[in-house]
């Protein structure tokens, strides 16, 4: 457990979520320390997208409070939870799919604006400045995901590895605290997964994140992750440093079925 | 001086260069009245398309109910100058205020359907405002209001035409303008990005509202009267048939639109029989060879030669 010196970034008591008869997540505790990087693995429809839903603002949890900076964020909007530090991507891509990289790069720094309506209309105050600073940073953000030389394409017209790192990269545009990574991943070979692997550890450093991720690739989730949480049925069945998970009887019974453990 | 502000300039420029030489050749009397008139019609069509493609093309809600707008407009416009002998200025300011502000009362609540649902509940809102001042005897009912002025010209329309464009270009262009295209595109993604969707929405639909309002006080001070049956559904159409022709989310588009759906009907006038079917027979070739519209996503400035020039 965290100790009392340092508040957990993100913690949450007690969630659940029904879904008319189903349980999707029952009282699910989890906190996560300012700067880890932490997995939260489970078999398919464990409740790990959900959670990460009820984290930030999609569903409201039926029970239980969500604690960020100590804060409670139960019942803000998603764009709300966003503006106070929580970014995320998603399983399957949800990139502006018809606007440029550049573009898509540029509306997560929405919340970062301050030019008001009328700034912009007349192009006065502060819009120069600050849209020449939004482009700036942008541009930088696609160097280090290698995506400044598709700066000008059309999301939708990128391979599939690209587009997975357009949306962190956007994820990261809009200064999160915390990023939560849905299966980042998901559909990536093994080379690309390995790359992907040395990029989360090396953006969690540059831009001090915590990360919290969902992955299915035991690779990656052994690799880089400190701390993991397993799921199975909404409920949480083991939690530990990836050797200890490796090793506990609860987490092989899920994934491989009873007669794999005796 | 700044790359943003010589583009706007060099734009600018452009805009009353044209201005100069359609000015010139209406004085100089080598533009007919017929023709006169239909370059007026197409600046209004102009603002009227492009404040909807605002709504429709670059926050992707479907709106149908842009004519219920200008109808707000033109008829706050005329009983301002006709009844309380206010100057045009204030009668085109105050139209645009009612339009705006029902289109913010509106939009709160309907915005929050979708699609389809969304297109029903503006043309019904559209249709309510037509009846409601239909039963209005103050403005003169379904008979319409007689005697307005004939204060509106060829200079007024083209300079509000010009400020509605460099209101939505920069509009568009600016962090309010970018999040209104990312809920176009995705609105889970907008929101978790942190835009806020309901306002961007409210807010696309009342500065829509807002220029068809202007655009209605324009239209009444052209016609010297004005009747509710002038801002029917046919008439939403016919707007919206301007921005998806020329390309939803494109300026350039929507004054391509609005120039060749007027020029279309002008051009036919001398057939009135068969005017319809060429004018259908053309939308359906254009939809078919591109159903993108005119110009897609892509506006002018876009085009490499043009570019080139205006960021010299």
């Amino acid at each position: 457990m965290s100790n009392n010196s340092t508040k957990p970034l993100l913690k949450t008591e007690d969630v659940s979520e029904v879904f008319g008869g189903l349980k999707a997540v029952s009282d699910f505790n989890f906190y996560i320390d300012k700067g880890e990087l932490v997995g939260l693995i489970g078999p398919n429809g464990a409740g790990k997208t959900t959670i990460f839903n009820l984290m930030t603002g999609v569903y409201v949890p039926t029970t239980g409070e969500i604690l960020l900076d100590g804060e409670s964020i139960v019942g803000l909007k998603p764009y709300q939870i966003t503006q106070r530090g929580i970014a995320r991507t998603f399983q399957n891509i949800r990139l502006f799919s018809e606007l440029s990289v550049l573009d898509n790069v540029k509306i997560a720094y929405h919340c970062h604006v301050k030019y008001g309506l009328l700034e912009s209309v007349f192009r006065v105050g502060r819009y120069l400045d600050e849209e020449k600073e939004i482009e700036h940073e942008s541009l930088k953000l696609l160097k280090i995901f290698k995506l400044d030389e598709h700066a000008n394409e059309v999301a939708k017209n990128l391979p599939y590895g690209a587009q997975r790192r357009l949306e962190i990269a956007r994820a990261l545009a809009a200064k999160p605290k915390l990023l939560l990574l849905d299966e980042p991943a998901a559909g990536m070979n093994p080379q690309e997964t390995y790359e992907l692997m040395e990029m989360i550890r090396w953006i969690r450093k540059q831009f001090g994140l915590t990360v919290l991720l969902i992955e299915h690739d035991m690779s990656l989730v052994m690799g880089i992750c400190e701390r993991i949480y397993v799921l199975e049925y909404g409920v949480i069945i083991a939690t530990g440093t990836p050797a200890e998970i490796q090793n506990d009887p609860e987490v092989i019974r899920a994934y491989l079925g009873d007669e794999a453990v005796n | 001086m700044d790359a943003v502000r010589k583009r706007d300039l060099k734009m600018l420029v452009f805009g009353l260069l044209v201005y100069a030489v359609l000015q010139g050749l209406i004085s100089g009397g080598a533009i007919g009245s017929f023709w006169q008139l239909n370059i007026i019609l197409i600046c209004f069509n102009v603002i009227m398309a492009s404040s909807l493609n605002l709504i429709n093309g670059y926050t992707g809600q479907f709106s149908l109910g842009h004519a219920g707008f200008m109808a707000i407009g033109a008829y706050v416009g005329v009983v301002a100058t006709t009844n309380f002998h206010l100057p045009l200025i204030c009668a085109l300011v105050l139209g645009a205020i009612c339009a705006g502000a029902l289109g913010f009362l509106i939009g709160l609540p309907t915005l929050r359907l979708r699609g389809d649902y969304l297109a029903i509940a503006t043309l019904g809102l559209s249709e309510i405002i037509r009846i409601v001042i239909m039963n209005i005897e103050y403005v003169g009912g379904a008979a319409g209001f007689k005697g307005i002025q004939h204060l509106t010209n060829f200079t007024w329309v083209y300079f509000v035409m010009l400020v509605t464009l460099f209101f939505v270009k920069n509009f568009v262009n600016s962090s309010h303008g970018r999040a209104c295209i990312a809920v176009r595109e995705n609105e889970i993604a907008a929101e978790a990005m942190g835009v806020n969707t309901t306002r961007y929405k409210v807010m696309a639909f009342t500065i829509g509202a807002a220029f068809a309002g202007v655009a209605g006080g324009l239209f009444a001070h052209q016609f010297y009267l004005i009747s509710p049956n002038s801002f029917n559904f046919l008439a939403s159409f016919n707007y919206l048939i301007m921005v998806v022709l020329g390309g939803m989310g494109s300026i350039t588009g929507s004054i391509a639109g609005a120039f060749v759906v007027t020029f279309i009907s002008a051009a036919l006038a001398s057939f009135p029989e068969v005017r319809m079917i060429i004018y259908a027979l053309a939308l359906i070739l254009l939809m078919f060879y591109r159903p993108q519209g005119l110009f897609g996503y892509m506006e002018v400035t876009n085009f490499a030669p043009i570019k080139k020039f205006l960021n010299r």
